[in-house]
């Protein structure tokens, strides 16, 4: 089924500029794969060189932050959507 | 510490004087505020972490709401390329303390409130004692190693922490730290490497964006004063301007963090320079072994004639503004797929704005063989500062 999975503008240069994609997933590791697979530059914004999914990216299924569900292997459904918040710190100096 | 200054006005609680009941006749009419909200209004105490994009709308609505007292944090001065956004300051201020010139603006506006400003860094050394007299801190500060300080002294003041910040279309914005709801490190347990992520100074920023996000920061403390409405307390609200969508998303309070869980390793400010590597925000400016020539010495062998080949690494919207002649534009990004058009036996010289992205390129092109290849030291920049003023700095 497809997922939409919503890019952050920080990360938006790396699909290119596509603000959301969609992939045939069942969890949430599974969707990630598959956008990094297709979008190589995104790897390493998303995950560490050991392959965990760096903590200053958040992951939500709909709401709800994957790291209080099953985290990767968080089952999604159609319709759902993923979206990938990252931290961000500008105030604008 | 810090030299504060003040415009002293508002003493202890008081009644509203006949101005002022007029002054505020638009909050004082609803019954959500009224004169007991008006009254904790001009009672409340709110110390804003910087005077730049987001506090500039959150000090002019705080003050023009009747804050009874407003602190202002900020060590930096106005530049010219701030009045793009930051709508406290005026031409004339370019130059001037961004604290003073925005106690200036606020004070013009609303002379009933008094207002405290500290021209200095928010540091682990004096961070406690400022937050001391406070009872709300709104962060408007612009980097990773200020934002981590500010929640943490928050955190162990005991103080809520109204938190905005913003990259190019988008914000987030959330309340940290209220009746024992998360706090930033729940939100994110740590920093992105320096380099990861670009500062607004390389990413730039939509000039309206900041007053949006430093309008909500604005309308969450005043919520938080008057107690009226649901807090935004674990929820990140983020706004993307682009699309116009607002999305909430649970935040939860983190119960092994490590300043807030209910077994907490920090007790006491740190270093957050270190914690976030150094510079937090801005990326490494990996120069070293990456062979440079200055503006001046490009300048004299352009001069001379010498067949130098410009390569401009950067992206098509920044020659529109301004560029070096006869340079050959192939963004950083399509370097390792448009490398064949570059000639190995010839000298090149890349550039950019600043000389980060060219140190880049250079760095790639050696690795991939190239031998006679220069990076010109501070990019256009410098040109503009070292060889010809009438090129445009941005």
């Amino acid at each position: 089924m497809a997922i939409k999975l919503e890019i952050p503008t920080a990360l938006r240069p790396f699909t290119g500029k596509q603000a959301s994609v969609e992939f045939e997933a069942a969890t949430v590791g599974e969707a990630l794969k598959r956008l990094t697979a297709t979008y190589g530059d995104l790897q390493k914004h998303l995950y560490t060189e050991d392959g965990r999914i760096r903590s200053f990216v958040n992951i939500y299924v709909n709401d709800e932050d994957i790291r209080y569900l099953e985290k990767e292997n968080t089952p999604i459904k159609d319709g759902d959507t993923i979206s990938i918040v990252p931290s961000i710190a500008g105030g604008s100096k | 510490m810090p030299i504060a200054t003040s415009t002293l006005q508002a003493e202890e609680a008081r009644v509203l004087s006949k101005e002022e009941i007029q002054r505020y006749s638009r909050h004082l009419i609803m019954p959500e505020v009224g004169m007991e909200g008006q009254l904790k209004l001009a009672n409340a105490k709110v110390l804003m972490i910087g005077a730049g994009g987001l506090g500039a709308p959150l000090g002019l609505y705080l003050a023009a709401a009747g804050v009874g007292r407003l602190g202002i944090v900020e060590f930096d001065n106005v530049d010219v390329t701030n009045l793009q956004r930051q709508i406290t300051f005026t031409t004339e201020d370019v130059g001037r303390p961004k604290a003073l010139a925005a106690q200036q603006r606020l004070s013009a506006m609303n002379p009933t409130i008094r207002i405290d400003t500290y021209r200095t860094m928010l540091t682990s050394a004096n961070a406690l004692d400022l937050f001391r007299d406070w009872d709300i801190v709104v962060d408007g500060t612009d980097n990773f190693p200020t934002r981590y300080l500010v929640n943490d002294a928050c955190v162990l003041m005991n103080k809520p922490n109204v938190y905005g910040s913003i990259f190019r279309f988008e914000g987030q914005i959330t309340v940290f730290n209220y009746k024992g709801g998360p706090c930033y490190r729940c939100l994110y347990p740590e920093p992105p490497p320096p380099g990861l992520v670009p500062s607004c100074a390389e990413g730039g920023v939509l000039g309206v964006l900041p007053g949006i996000v430093g309008s909500l920061q604005a309308m969450e403390t005043i919520k938080l004063i008057l107690g009226i409405g649901e807090p935004l307390v674990g929820r990140l609200l983020r706004f993307d301007a682009l699309p116009m969508t607002f999305k909430e998303y649970r935040l939860r309070k983190n119960p092994n963090c490590p300043v807030c869980g209910e077994h907490p390793t920090i007790n006491k400010l740190i270093d957050y320079e270190q914690f976030c590597g150094v510079r937090g925000e801005e990326a490494p400016v990996m120069t070293t072994g990456i062979p440079e020539i200055t503006p001046r010495d490009l300048k004299a062998r352009l001069d001379k004639g010498d067949d130098l080949y410009i390569l401009d690494v950067r992206e098509p919207h920044e020659v529109q503004i301004c560029s070096l002649q006869n340079g050959h534009l192939i963004p950083l990004g399509d370097l390792p797929r448009r490398m064949a058009e570059l000639d190995k036996s010839r000298e090149i010289v890349a550039y950019c704005r600043s000389g980060r992205r060219s140190a880049e390129a250079v760095d790639y092109l050696q690795h991939s063989g190239f031998s006679k290849i220069w990076n010109l030291k501070g990019g256009i920049l410098a040109w503009s500062d070292e060889v010809d003023p009438s090129v445009p700095k941005y």
